[in-house]
């Protein structure tokens, strides 16, 4: 098998799909020339991330990051939820192909820019270092990875 | 259930051919190049299916050559007319956007040792036009290699008539007709055909056998050096038991080519109407008609095409996509890019390609289960959401 059983389980059952209509925090990163987009929306209480939910258009690899790496912001302080790596998304999936590592980068920058959009709306100035494009799509050589 | 739809990619050995190669393992097993009565069986053998399998095709036994498949064909073929192309100073070889790379990239090789390489545009349906062909010849031009039949959309090329206009400007032509032989009729002579490559697995023989038709009078240079084998053009100890095996697939093949034929198109085109008709914002890639009997390949909008493929696995069907990600590039595949999808549609694509082993039981099922597959991936993809959006 191309995946591991972890990959296999939340790409086929992926948790926290959906949206949420009145969403806190709303995050776009990919494109769709690069065959992946992910869209992550987090309602945010008191500093805690009280839900998340996603959509993503891409393969396996691209479904399970964004359900693992919501599973992991959900309940969590933005602090925490910021300090969420990608190697920590590989990890918790139990590894990930070379050629999908970009993939958990993706989910990665889509929480970071969900944080991004909430501290825009309450008008909070995000801290350059965390919020940098780390060029997820860079190995498509596609204009502007990023969309926000 | 499980059900295998990626008969283009290779195909499950038949019973009879499996039967005729197993003595050639145990009973039969001699070198056929020793001349003592265990080779010469092996020998006999040999030269009976070389003679079968000519037959088939409307050329003479000698020539024919065997070789490892599609690939070693088309890379000795391909390189045997550029070296002696360049002898007469002739270094342009004229071929499609949408060849195998067993063809594309010897050219790419060629090309960066100096040879000019003419890659024709197809049309949207990925049919090559003879017109195009006759442009692009030139006086030193060494060779022509378009393929009989594309191997992601199905789309059978005009091979006679690209043939005739090869002959008539007397540029060798060659042909990849890995995915047509045993499929569709062919007969080398009718069709102006100089150099064939074809390969065993796609029509229910074993891999790792194929072979290449010379035209006599062509010659060909040996890729592999060694011993005396297929008259010095290809050396190795033969594999008798394959070769064996693949002649007996290819006549079983031909024997049941028009009944095979009628019973897929009938259907692909079940399933290519029904899934048109079921899926909004899907298209059909290749040539409706123009068309290997066996052959689906569709595009869904807002979703990927390894997601869909991985979902049609888990419920038992085994199909393939042209997408970045099952490509192993960064790019989805040239042959939908060639087409003129952009990167985003063609990403979405699912090739289903069926054989005679295939049942209509089956088409049931795969015709019930795509749009609930295609529904529930667009349903969690923001692609689909501003597709939607947009239409609104
Ligand atoms: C059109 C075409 N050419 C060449 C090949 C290569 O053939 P083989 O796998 O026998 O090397 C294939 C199959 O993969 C093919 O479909």
């Amino acid at each position: 098998m191309l995946y591991s059983d972890k990959v296999m389980d939340h790409f086929m059952n992926p948790r926290n799909v959906g949206k949420i209509d009145d969403a806190d925090g709303v995050g776009e990163v990919g494109n769709a020339k690069c065959g992946d987009i992910m869209k992550v929306y987090i309602k945010v209480d008191n500093d805690i991330i009280t839900d998340v939910k996603f959509n993503t258009f891409g393969c396996a690899s691209a479904i399970a990051t964004s359900s693992i790496a919501t599973e992991m912001i959900k309940g969590k302080p933005i602090s925490e939820a910021l300090k969420l790596t990608n190697k920590a998304v590989v990890e918790a999936l139990d590894g990930l192909p070379p050629v999908k590592i970009h993939c958990s980068v993706l989910a990665e920058e889509a929480v970071k820019a969900a944080i991004a959009d909430y501290y825009k709306k309450i008008g909070k100035e995000p801290d350059p270092e965390i919020f940098s494009c780390t060029g997820c799509c860079e190995s498509c050589g596609a204009e502007g990875a990023h969309s926000h | 259930m499980l059900i295998y739809a990626d008969n283009a990619a290779t195909t499950a050995v038949s019973k009879k051919a499996l039967e005729a190669m197993l003595p050639y393992f145990t009973e039969h097993y001699g070198n056929a190049s020793s001349i003592h009565r265990v080779g010469q069986e092996a020998n006999k053998a040999l030269q009976q299916a070389r003679a079968e399998i000519a037959a088939i095709l409307g050329a003479e036994p000698k020539e024919l050559i065997f070789t490892s498949g599609g690939s070693e064909s088309d890379n000795q073929a391909i390189i045997s007319a550029a070296l002696q192309g360049a002898k007469k100073g002739k270094k342009h070889i004229i071929s499609s956007k949408i060849e195998h790379h067993a063809v594309l990239h010897v050219l790419d090789k060629l090309e960066k040792e100096g040879y000019d390489i003419t890659l024709l545009d197809v049309s949207p349906e990925g049919l090559v036009s003879p017109e195009s062909v006759e442009k692009a010849i030139r006086e030193d031009t060494a060779l022509v290699t378009i393929m009989f039949a594309n191997n992601e959309i199905g789309t059978i090329e005009p091979i006679k008539e690209i043939g005739e206009i090869c002959r008539k400007h007397g540029v060798i032509f060659h042909t990849d007709a890995v995915q047509a032989v045993g499929h569709v009729p062919i007969n080398v002579k009718e069709m102006n055909i100089d150099m064939l490559s074809f390969s065993a697995h796609k029509f229910h023989g074993p891999k790792g056998i194929g072979g290449l038709y010379v035209r006599k009078g062509i010659r060909l240079l040996p890729l592999i050096e060694g011993g005396a084998q297929e008259r010095g053009l290809r050396a190795g100890t033969e594999n008798v038991a394959a070769v064996v095996g693949m002649a007996a697939a290819l006549k079983e093949q031909v024997e049941n080519m028009e009944k095979n034929a009628e019973k897929l198109t009938k259907m692909r085109d079940r399933l290519i109407d029904s899934i048109l008709k079921e899926v909004p914002r899907v298209r059909l890639n290749g040539d409706r008609v123009k068309r290997l009997p066996g052959n689906v390949n569709f595009c869904f909008e807002g979703i990927e095409g390894e997601a869909l493929l991985l979902m049609l696995d888990n419920l038992g069907i085994c199909g393939s996509s042209g997408s970045a990600c099952t490509s192993g590039s960064l790019d989805p595949s040239h042959v939908l890019l060639a087409i003129g999808l952009p990167h985003e549609i063609a990403h979405g694509s699912l090739r289903l390609t069926f054989s005679e082993y295939n049942t209509e039981e089956e088409i049931d099922y795969i015709i019930k289960v795509i749009p609930q597959v295609v529904k529930r991936l667009r349903d969690m993809s923001p692609m689909w959401e501003r597709i939607v959006k947009e239409e609104a």
